[in-house]
């Protein structure tokens, strides 16, 4: 940190002038050692973690012995701010991405900013991994990015709950189960209702779960594309949302619920049964921990795969994650991509998982004995993310998911007969360049 | 607006019509200039020579850009297939124009400015007198009392003003339940009035010492033997205030309202903040985000902003015009 070494002391005489001069100087020298100081160092633009992709970017650079250096800097917060940075900078040729931690649903819209994975990167870095991340990595049939942590939504419940509504949880449970159950036991379930990405994760694993999609031809240009939405999966999905939206069973703050307010819902007394990410087991059982929970409440958790749709289909978790891309602009992408092969080692893998609770999406990194005692669900991810649909891998991502965002939300204003169809207009005269968004 | 109290003593002559502080301009502007002496005409270089560089870098960042957004306009054009351009003329002006969303965007945004400006200027004029009035010894620690909420970021305050109305973290629905219509589960984002509440609540706490700033200012220049002598011939506060002191204050006032009224119709941070849009608060700064920042639909965007640009230069003409706001008047003073 130069700056703070190089702040004038404050001596009294000196002049400001001086004091000035040597912040600049100062300035200057950290602008100086910022960019490129040498030609092997390597910036990965990652999202916010809890610190694990800065200690891979460390524990690789250590392993490379002098061939590159990886330097990390911060993305956004949410995933939609980390796009339009990205495509901003893509799109203006910025040679400094390098590497880059990308959301699957963006990538065909990148995919032709980034530099092609070449065949052998490709066969070393997709053995073992699991089908919903290849999934998400590839655009028209070609791995254009790298899967390296692979995210999907599990059911959790209260066994409490559910034992005293009678279910039987060995088996998978349907969406309809849950809403019964909540109704008879006066309890409230964890979903996300909030106009956000979330409300778009939701839409596509109810739609994928009863067999349709969002988006039926997802490679075509953007006045050609066609939705999914008039169908029955479609009106099964909005039966659904609008039933636990104008019934009140997502609780009284649903329509403004993320991931994280419907996991507060879910550890308060009127929690039941949610379906989130599995960041909510290492935050629950750090809770206990710090005291603010108790450990009844930890005991009293169980997990299974997310909720069918259909009593007789297995259901399509939601899929995200993050995948490693290359930017065509950058200057060293040989070097990026044997960076990108030591970041997304088994072994780094496992270790991400283990600190910061993103799951592998390398099955093998799933044996390591470390995962099984701090993920005791790690199992059922596994399973969930062979599974799991991605959502529409479209260019178009952004309008079709923000379009349903603003009519599929809140969830008590959802008709399963006036929604899909106004909802699918709506997005339709978006990309032919008719409406606003 | 003429005076019913008589004339003060002091300036028989004073018309109503002008604050003191506006100056007359009657000759016209060419015989003028061949009046000017060479002090003045020595001022007025050296004016040009100190403002000058400023100005040129001032239309160098302002000026270019709202003609590359003019120009941009005329595209269909996406950041992420710049190969796809493609000339549509005024085709994207037709879209937005034929669009309902951009007329419920441009209503809130009205409805945002007209109740946040109304609202701030009692406040803001009731704050001035306070501190017009206030005594010496706490004057200091009054002004910057008030002026405390117009120093924080807008995007902090708009967090502080989230968390406390928000359903999970906030403790409004706790504190406030004694009130009707609120009680533990009042989910103030998920419907748009009291979203909106919130979000002017903000906007109001935060530009009221704004405008209470600018209102001070012109009540400073507010002649004291004006009121004294409204006060000798018996006149009530009321008579005070509204024959003599605002009268004089007009253009303070005016400039106070144009400023604000420009800032508030281009509201982004505490809507961005605090619902994203979301359920019918969404703003035109917000839709202009939305098409060219979220979208990338540099054209379309770019329409959005031309349009934006356009409405904010006719609530200027409106204000100057209409109300005859004299900018320069109310720096001069006499």
């Amino acid at each position: 940190m130069p700056t703070s070494r190089r702040t004038p002391n404050p001596v009294k005489n000196r002049p400001r002038a001086a004091a000035l001069a040597s912040i600049l100087m100062g300035t200057l020298l950290v602008t100086g050692c910022g960019s490129g100081e040498s030609e092997n160092t390597l910036t990965w633009y990652i999202n916010p973690d809890a610190g694990g992709q800065a200690a891979i970017a460390e524990r690789c650079t250590t392993e490379a012995d002098g061939r590159y250096r990886i330097e990390t800097s911060l993305l956004p917060s949410d995933a939609a701010s980390q796009r339009e940075q990205l495509a901003r900078r893509l799109a203006a040729g910025d040679s400094s991405l390098d590497i880059m931690s990308l959301d699957p649903p963006f990538v065909p819209e990148l995919a032709g900013f980034l530099a092609p994975v070449p065949g052998d990167v490709a066969e070393a870095t997709t053995e073992n991994v699991v089908e919903g991340a290849l999934a998400g990595a590839t655009w028209k049939d070609e791995l254009v990015t790298v899967p390296f942590w692979a995210n999907t939504q599990i059911l959790w419940y209260r066994k409490s709950v559910a034992e005293a509504a009678g279910m039987d949880m060995t088996k998978p449970v349907t969406w309809d189960q849950l809403i019964e159950a909540a109704e008879t036991q006066d309890k409230e379930l964890g979903v996300q209702g909030t106009q956000a990405e979330s409300m778009t994760v939701w839409v596509n694993a109810l739609i994928e779960s009863a067999g349709g999609s969002i988006v039926t031809n997802p490679e075509a240009p953007s006045n050609e594309i066609e939705l999914g939405l008039v169908s029955d999966a479609g009106r099964e999905a909005a039966r659904i949302i609008s039933t636990i939206g104008d019934e009140n069973l997502g609780g009284p703050g649903l329509a403004t619920q993320n991931e994280n307010a419907s996991l507060d819902l879910f550890q308060s007394d009127s929690g039941s049964f949610m379906v989130n990410y599995p960041f909510v087991w290492p935050a629950t059982v750090g809770a206990v921990e710090s005291g603010t929970l108790d450990q009844a409440l930890v005991d009293d958790i169980g997990w299974g795969v997310f909720p069918r749709v259909l009593d007789d289909e297995a259901a399509a978790p939601p899929l995200g994650g993050i995948n490693l891309g290359v930017g065509a602009e950058s200057d060293n992408p040989e070097l990026a991509y044997e960076a990108v092969q030591c970041i997304v080692s088994v072994e780094n893998q496992a270790e991400y998982f283990v600190t910061n609770g993103n799951p592998p999406s390398n099955t093998e990194a799933y044996e390591d004995p470390r995962i099984e005692e701090s993920f005791p669900m790690a199992p059922v991810i596994r399973d969930s993310l062979q599974d799991a649909a991605p959502r529409p891998q479209t260019p178009f991502y952004n309008e079709v998911s923000t379009g349903i965002q603003q009519l599929w939300a809140p969830p008590g204003a959802v008709n399963p007969d006036t929604t899909p169809e106004e909802s699918s207009d709506f997005i339709t005269a978006v990309l032919r360049g008719e409406r606003l968004l | 607006m003429t005076s019913a109290i008589p004339a003060p003593p002091a300036e028989p002559t004073s018309s109503p019509e002008n604050t003191p502080s506006v100056k007359t301009r009657s000759t016209p502007e060419k015989k003028a200039r061949r009046q000017y002496s060479d002090r003045v005409r020595a001022e007025r270089r050296l004016g040009w020579l100190l403002a000058g560089p400023a100005f040129i870098v001032m239309l160098l960042v302002t000026l270019y850009p709202i003609l590359q957004a003019a120009f941009e306009s005329l595209f269909q054009f996406r950041l992420t297939t710049p190969d796809e351009r493609e000339f549509v003329g005024l085709g994207n002006y037709a879209v937005i124009l034929t669009d309902s969303v951009w007329w419920r965007d441009l209503g809130t945004t009205l409805l945002i400015t007209i109740v946040t400006v109304a609202v701030e200027l009692v406040l803001g004029f009731a704050l001035a007198l306070v501190m017009d009035k206030a005594l010496k010894s706490i004057k200091g620690v009054l002004r910057t009392a008030i002026l405390v909420p117009y120093g924080i970021i807008t995007v902090v305050s708009a967090f502080a003003w989230f968390y406390a109305f928000d359903i999970n973290s906030g403790y409004v629905n706790s504190w406030f339940d004694w009130l009707p219509g609120i009680d533990e589960n009042t989910n103030w984002f998920a419907q748009t009035g009291t979203a909106l509440f919130v979000i002017m609540a903000s906007e109001i706490w935060k530009t009221t010492p704004f405008i209470s700033l600018l209102l001070l200012a012109g009540l400073a220049q507010v002649p004291g033997e004006l009121t004294e002598a409204a006060k000798v011939d018996g006149a009530t506060w009321w008579e005070q205030m509204s024959r003599v002191i605002i009268p004089n204050m007009k253009a303070a006032i005016m400039v106070a309202v144009l400023f604000r009224a420009l800032d508030a119709f281009r509201i982004f941070d505490n809507v961005f903040i605090m619902t994203n849009g979301a359920y019918g608060t969404e703003v035109l700064s917000l839709l202009a985000y939305r098409q060219s920042i979220s979208r990338l639909e540099i054209g379309l965007g770019s329409a959005v902003s031309v349009l934006l640009f356009l409405c904010v230069l006719i609530i200027s003409f409106i204000a100057i015009r209409l109300f005859k706001v004299d900018l320069a008047g109310t720096q001069g003073g006499k």
